[in-house]
């Protein structure tokens, strides 16, 4: 059953859907609504793997699949060995590895499969200079397990091992930034992608299929269950994320920082305007919230500058 | 063609390597550990050399990461193999779980030796032992020969059962001694090992498959079964592709228990790897002294070989297990293991358990020519002392 | 007609097996999640005016499931057997074409 050729071309995103509904992801979540962009980028022709997290479950339990692309589950720390496995298979049996005709071979982890317990493995798949894509869907907190904090979770957020008290809350360590970790590796193709921009996120997808050697890329995933915000409100969030500067778009393709659109068009929009639609922020006092925002500004400023000096 | 070997004096590491080599590996994933080095070294000569086609070697950052990327090569249909040893082994303990749970036929070489504390680098037992309800097949070679047969025979078993296998050789002893290996010509490899047909790939686009997805209780246990079907049927397959070797190169294989002059022992002593060959050697020292003694090789402890045990236990009056290994708050493994194989049978030889040479401690002929005396005495006495004896303990 | 699934969606058929030896021998998938009807999930429904549709697509475009097919005439129906009622399609419809309407089950 085909649509007419003219309404097709005004998608502004491929129509093959790769992607079963029926899965069992959470009403409004952005990990699901991310992997069916990615699925949709880059069709059959990708295998996948993806280690112990939400998405686990969301890929469908056996013997049922939500991807119409082959996926590997693994272990929880593995993702990175896992995909320099298998492109290693792939070209000892003499496959194309990315590029056009190519196959992609795809990691799929979420903050806490990458940035603690996986960091050793990406670093190693990074190090190595396989040609594949690590994407780590961010959603703050390792949310398949009940909304503990990750390395990733930020300053004054919930969690249930961080949770508001009678005395005070817990998170006051800042969001590890696992972008500058990957750029440390030099890697020909880092970027960061939000749902809120599917098109950005599929001008990256594609570019990460043309260019060789190891890509990354961090996608901001609100999660309604985990952040206590509303569920139609997840796309919302990704987007302030973005125009808040807390989650800021931007690349680095061989050396260079280059920052994206919207993210250069103004000026950051107050991050209350984001916190608010969330209530793992509700313990935050007045000064909690303009320490998250220093924070914010100076993570931004540093970024600035880096596209500045080596744009 | 007619069987030519080719004569190497080598170490068992090395003969690993040429055994990897001449299967036509596809993957290699490996990280470094005393003392494993060896086989890496030597598999990354023949690589930078150009004598491997097809072999892409990928030195990964930690052994749980080695197994992780075999498994992932493997899933997408290469024919995989790594190396390791002790601590490093002991890491991957979770991804060897996963590679059974998979169904994919890795074969790993793993050089006993000691776990820490205290460090150690020499031969022991408990490395491998430990590992053996992962759904892995565990073949123990006695000298370098075996190391090199025992990696051809394992790709061929494993990829027909689908489960991985792992040739267990001595840290040093084996891993860095040199001795005479024949091995095979890689056309007479090629006849004996073809390409591998995998159960499933990641490769098929057409019909694409999730691996591993979540097992809930109404169907995991049927899981499960498999993979002990799996190790049943590879007794079979193991006798066969035994008996194949040997009527290809001259060097059967078909028993997993290997006889040694025990058709008409009083007793046997019983025992894994290296220290058999100096067993053997032990046996016709007392033979010679008149002693009715003989030697019962374990060639492989996964599957484990119960029928032949039993067809042992039967006939002989008394079986001085060696357990170069020890299970903390139970006993010698192989031991443990024996006894409770003969238990609902009606084959009840006198047992004890000898444990001996941990930490790479040296095991002599005369401790075998100790451990003769101790068992006739409980033969003749028709009474154990103790069950298990820590034979090389310094009192 | 369904232009999301389609014949996936009516081929789709729920796997039970009763004795070990139906089962494969390695843990594979054999079919689809599209055997799962998660409408049953909703506690809303949305509702899609035509009139105020201007055929932007950014509701197809931001579903999770996805749950939005485009017809043939180039308006947007939801398929109720998978749609979960999170609602986001009504939040970002420029529009206001969709409204979440509490179901009556």
């Amino acid at each position: 059953m085909e649509i007419p050729e003219n309404v097709k071309r005004r998608l502004s995103l491929p129509f093959e859907e790769n992607f079963y509904a029926g899965h069992t992801a959470c009403q409004g979540c952005a990990a699901a609504l991310g992997l069916r962009y990615v699925l949709k980028a880059y069709g059959k022709k990708a295998i996948f793997a993806i280690p112990a997290c939400c998405s686990t479950i969301i890929a469908g339990p056996w013997p049922y699949s939500a991807f119409n692309a082959p996926l590997f589950h693994t272990a929880f720390e593995t993702t990175g060995a896992v995909i320099s496995g298998i492109e290693a298979a792939l070209k000892a049996k003499g496959y194309k590895v990315k590029g056009e005709e190519g196959i992609m071979v795809v990691g799929w982890a979420g903050d806490g499969g990458t940035a603690d317990i996986g960091l050793q493995a990406l670093s190693g798949f990074l190090e190595r200079g396989h040609d594949g894509l690590y994407i780590m869907y961010d959603n703050e907190a390792y949310m398949n397990t009940g909304i503990q904090r990750s390395s990733s979770t930020p300053y004054g957020a919930w969690t249930t091992n961080t949770p508001g008290g009678k005395k005070h809350f817990l998170e006051r360590r800042h969001k590890k930034k696992v972008i500058d970790i990957v750029i440390a590796h030099k890697i020909p193709y880092a970027a960061t992608a939000s749902v809120a921009f599917p098109e950005d996120l599929m001008r990256k997808l594609k570019k990460a299929q043309r260019i060789p050697g190891p890509s990354f890329i961090q996608l901001f995933a609100p999660c309604p269950t985990g952040w206590r915000s509303p569920t139609d409100k997840s796309i919302e969030l990704a987007r302030l994320a973005v125009q808040t500067a807390y989650f800021p778009l931007f690349e680095y393709e061989n050396g260079k920082y280059k920052i994206n659109m919207p993210s250069t068009k103004k000026e950051p929009k107050p991050l209350e305007e984001f916190l608010k639609l969330q209530g793992r922020f509700k313990y935050m006092s007045k000064e909690d919230i303009e320490v998250l925002q220093k924070w914010v500004l100076m993570e931004w400023e540093e970024l600035k500058k880096k596209a500045e000096v080596f744009g | 063609m007619e069987y030519k070997p080719i004569k190497k004096v080598i170490s068992g590491n090395y003969a690993a390597a040429y055994a990897a080599k001449d299967a036509r590996v596809e993957v290699v994933a490996a990280y470094p550990i005393t003392p494993q080095t060896s086989i890496i070294e030597k598999i990354s000569e023949f690589l930078a050399n150009g004598e491997v086609e097809n072999l892409q070697y990928v030195p990964v950052e930690s052994e749980h990461s080695a197994m992780a990327a075999c498994i992932g090569a493997s899933a997408a249909g290469a024919r995989t193999f790594t190396a390791t040893s002790a601590q490093g082994l002991a890491l991957m303990h979770e991804m060897l779980h996963w590679a059974s749970g998979a169904r994919l036929p890795v074969v790993m070489v793993d050089v006993n030796r000691a776990m820490a504390p205290p460090w150690s680098v020499w031969d022991d037992q408990t490395d491998s032992l430990a590992q053996r309800d992962t759904g892995w097949m565990q073949f123990y070679a006695e000298n370098n020969q075996e190391v090199y047969d025992g990696v051809l025979m394992a790709f061929k078993v494993a990829e027909t059962v689908n489960l991985p296998a792992m040739i267990i050789e001595s840290a040093f002893i084996l891993s860095h001694t040199y001795d005479v290996v024949e091995m095979v010509p890689q056309e007479l490899v090629d006849e004996f090992l073809p390409p591998r047909k995998p159960l499933y790939t990641l490769t098929d686009f057409d019909n694409p498959i999730a691996v591993g997805a979540l097992g809930t209780p109404a169907d995991y246990y049927e899981f499960r079964y498999k993979i002990e079907k799996a190790m049943a049927e590879a007794r079979k397959v193991i006798k066969n592709v035994g008996k194949e070797f040997g009527e290809r190169f001259g060097r059967d294989y078909s028993q997993m228990i290997e006889l040694y002059r025990t058709e008409d022992a009083d007793f046997v002593f019983m025992g894994l790897g290296s220290l058999m060959g100096t067993v053997k050697q032990a046996v016709d020292v007392l033979r010679s002294e008149g002693y009715k003694v003989g030697a019962a090789k374990v060639r492989w402890f996964r599957p484990f070989p119960k029928e032949e045990l039993y067809e042992l236990a039967r006939h002989v009056e008394g079986i001085a297990v060696l357990d170069r290994n020890f299970s903390f708050g139970q006993e010698g493994i192989l031991f443990n293991e024996a006894k409770g194989v003969l238990y609902n049978t009606d084959a009840h030889p006198a047992m004890k358990n000898y444990i001996v040479g941990l930490g790479g401690r040296d095991f002599t002929v005369d401790d075998v020519r100790k451990i003769a005396e101790d068992m006739k005495t409980i033969i003749e006495c028709k009474k154990i002392d103790k069950e298990v004896e820590w034979y090389h303990l310094k009192r | 007609m369904n232009t999301l699934f389609g014949e996936r969606k009516s081929n789709a058929k729920r796997i039970v097996f009763k004795s070990v030896d139906e089962y494969p021998e390695a843990p594979i998938s054999l079919g689809t999640t599209l055997i799962n009807f998660t409408g049953d999930w909703r506690t809303f429904i949305p509702v899609v005016n035509d009139e105020k549709c201007v055929k932007c697509y950014i509701c197809w475009k931001f579903c999770p499931e996805p749950a939005i097919f485009i017809r043939e005439d180039g308006y947007v129906s939801i398929d109720y057997d998978y749609c979960k009622g999170c609602g986001i399609c009504a939040n970002e419809c420029p529009t206001r074409a969709i409204t979440m309407v509490k179901e009556e089950k």
